[in-house]
């Protein structure tokens, strides 16, 4: 695929993983991953503690590169691209980090405005004015604005995070364990911010949580992975994938036993039904 | 041995994307935080380890050249020693440990709490943004505050000269002033730039690649530390040796004493 200029993109976008594998030192964590990810789509992808979930958002991003295969973002290939390239189309990438991975000396404020202030694309008032918004998007009290990130709980981190995601206007969101060691209230806070971003902009937005809760509120399509360590080298590391309807009636034993041995309508957060907005894809709805 | 030349290899990386990093796009606007952390903060310990440095020198040199009757020749000694030698090597060590060790730390602490992926993913370069201004300033100030600690030490070596051997001034300043000639100071002052950069360089690349959660923000700091300082007297050696081959002719035409 083309290694030249970067598409402008004003729009969702699509991926695509086409037989990725890697090895981190010496044992491999993901192999024969082939995915497509429609415009508009949102993807959870779940799975045990160790299964590859976060190494699968960073191969999206290009923070890791594939051992085999490769990963398409509009159809080019990450691994084709050079530093210089693949940093510029991060910026159309949002990643919302397990721990927020909020900048510790700078403020609230400073810590969204941060990816507009580097690139310097925009002026000062439309920075504000940008900043403002999406710290509002979020519902972050203006009294924590000038906080630093040591002086905000969890919940709060996660929200700076989120906005300094949003504030490049992103056509890819990824999100990395969302609402691990969140209270249940502030669970369904992020859940129902995920929900809102997903619908309120023009974003296809990539998942990663062992949450059936998130799971519930916001997919339209569910990936499933093992981690390789148990498989043998014949077996499939994909347990699953299709809608979340799919996913509720699945026999596959590994399935039911990951979802704790009820189904996820069972649960207190039924699955919602695929939002009807515009630009949400239809899911390819492959059957396990 | 294989994992040397890959530690090596990736070093070597690493300074030609630094090297690479301040031709292309480098904001100087990032330099002024870390000139008061690096510089401002570090003049005590510098002024300090350099008085004493120069305070042991005379006590030391006043056993030896007394005993030949030459204790006003102690100028000349403790001055030399310390501009040359004890000076730049004793204030980078200094440093390495104040701010190598806090670099390193520091960066290693954003690697654990995944700072410098969310500065990849934010379209920053890490290199650019983290060790770029961090090189530099470590490169600048290292020789500066060596200057300063070369100062004290001159001025704690004179007060124990005067003070408790009982030299008289005019004759330690005569002898010291005939034998301190401004080739001197270059030599003092390229060595420490050298180790100013490598301190810089060391810490930051240290910092980048720590692993293993906060046991590895502590390794990494001790690890900055060590390696800085035996590159540091490695490099005094090897720099020692160049200088002495061409410090007749340098003297010579800077019209010195030598």
């Amino acid at each position: 695929m083309s290694s030249g200029t970067i598409q402008a993109l004003d729009g969702p976008a699509t991926m695509k993983l086409e037989g990725v594998g890697i090895f981190l030192g010496q044992s491999q964590v993901l192999r024969g991953i082939d995915l497509d990810i429609q415009a508009g789509q949102t993807l959870v992808v779940i799975g045990e503690s160790g299964c590859g979930k976060s190494v699968f958002l960073k191969l999206l991003i290009g923070l890791l590169q594939p051992t085999e295969g490769r990963v398409l973002f509009q159809d080019q290939d990450l691994k084709l691209l050079s530093e210089k390239r693949l940093m510029r189309l991060r910026l159309k990438y949002g990643y919302l980090f397990q721990s927020g991975a909020l900048f510790d000396s700078l403020t609230v404020e400073e810590n969204v405005a941060f990816p507009m202030k580097q690139q310097g694309i925009v002026s000062e008032e439309t920075m504000r004015q940008r900043v403002a918004e999406c710290l509002e998007d979020v519902g972050l009290p203006l009294s924590l604005w000038t906080r630093m990130p040591s002086d905000l709980s969890g919940g709060q981190r996660k929200r700076v995070g989120l906005a300094r995601a949003l504030v490049m206007q992103p056509a890819v969101m990824l999100y990395d364990e969302p609402t691990t060691g969140l209270d249940p209230i502030m669970t369904g806070v992020i859940n129902d911010l995920i929900l809102k971003v997903a619908r309120s902009r023009p974003v296809t937005s990539i998942v990663v949580t062992h949450e059936l809760r998130t799971l519930a509120t916001v997919a339209d399509r569910v990936i499933m992975l093992r981690p390789l360590a148990r498989l043998e080298s014949w077996e499939s590391q994909v347990a699953f994938e299709g809608t979340p309807e799919a996913l509720r009636k699945c026999p596959n034993p590994i399935v039911q036993a990951f979802l704790g041995g009820h189904s996820v309508a069972e649960s207190a957060h039924p699955l919602p039904s695929i939002p009807d907005s515009a630009h949400v894809a239809t899911p390819r709805g492959i059957q396990p | 041995m294989l994992g040397a030349v890959e530690s090596a290899g990736s070093f070597a990386m690493f300074v030609a994307q630094v090297v690479f990093s301040i031709r292309h796009g480098f904001r100087w606007s990032t330099m002024g935080p870390l000139l008061v952390e690096i510089g401002f903060k570090s003049i005590g310990v510098v002024l300090f380890t350099g008085c004493f440095i120069g305070m042991v020198l005379a006590v030391q040199a006043h056993m030896q050249l007394a005993a030949y009757g030459a204790a006003t020749r102690l100028g000349q000694m403790v001055n030399l020693s310390v501009i040359r030698e004890l000076g730049p090597v004793l204030a980078a060590t200094m440093l390495a440990g104040r701010v190598g060790g806090s670099i390193s730390a520091e960066i290693a602490t954003m690697r654990m709490s995944e700072q410098i992926d969310a500065l990849s993913c934010l379209g920053v370069s890490p290199i650019r943004y983290l060790a770029v201004p961090r090189f530099l300033a470590c490169l600048i100030l290292v020789p500066v505050l060596t200057v300063f600690a070369n100062f004290m030490g001159i001025v704690g070596g004179w007060l124990v000269a005067t003070k408790i051997h009982g030299i008289d001034s005019y004759h330690y300043w005569q002898h010291a002033s005939q034998s301190v000639d401004p080739w001197d100071h270059i030599m003092g002052i390229t060595k420490a730039l050298f180790f100013g950069g490598s301190i810089g360089l060391i810490s930051c690349h240290v910092g980048l690649n720590a692993f293993g959660g906060a046991r590895g923000v502590g390794i990494a700091a001790t690890r900055a530390f060590v390696i800085s300082f035996l590159t540091i007297m490695m490099m005094d050696f090897f720099l020692g040796l160049f200088f002495s081959r061409i410090t007749p002719f340098m003297s010579q035409i800077m019209g010195g004493s030598q």
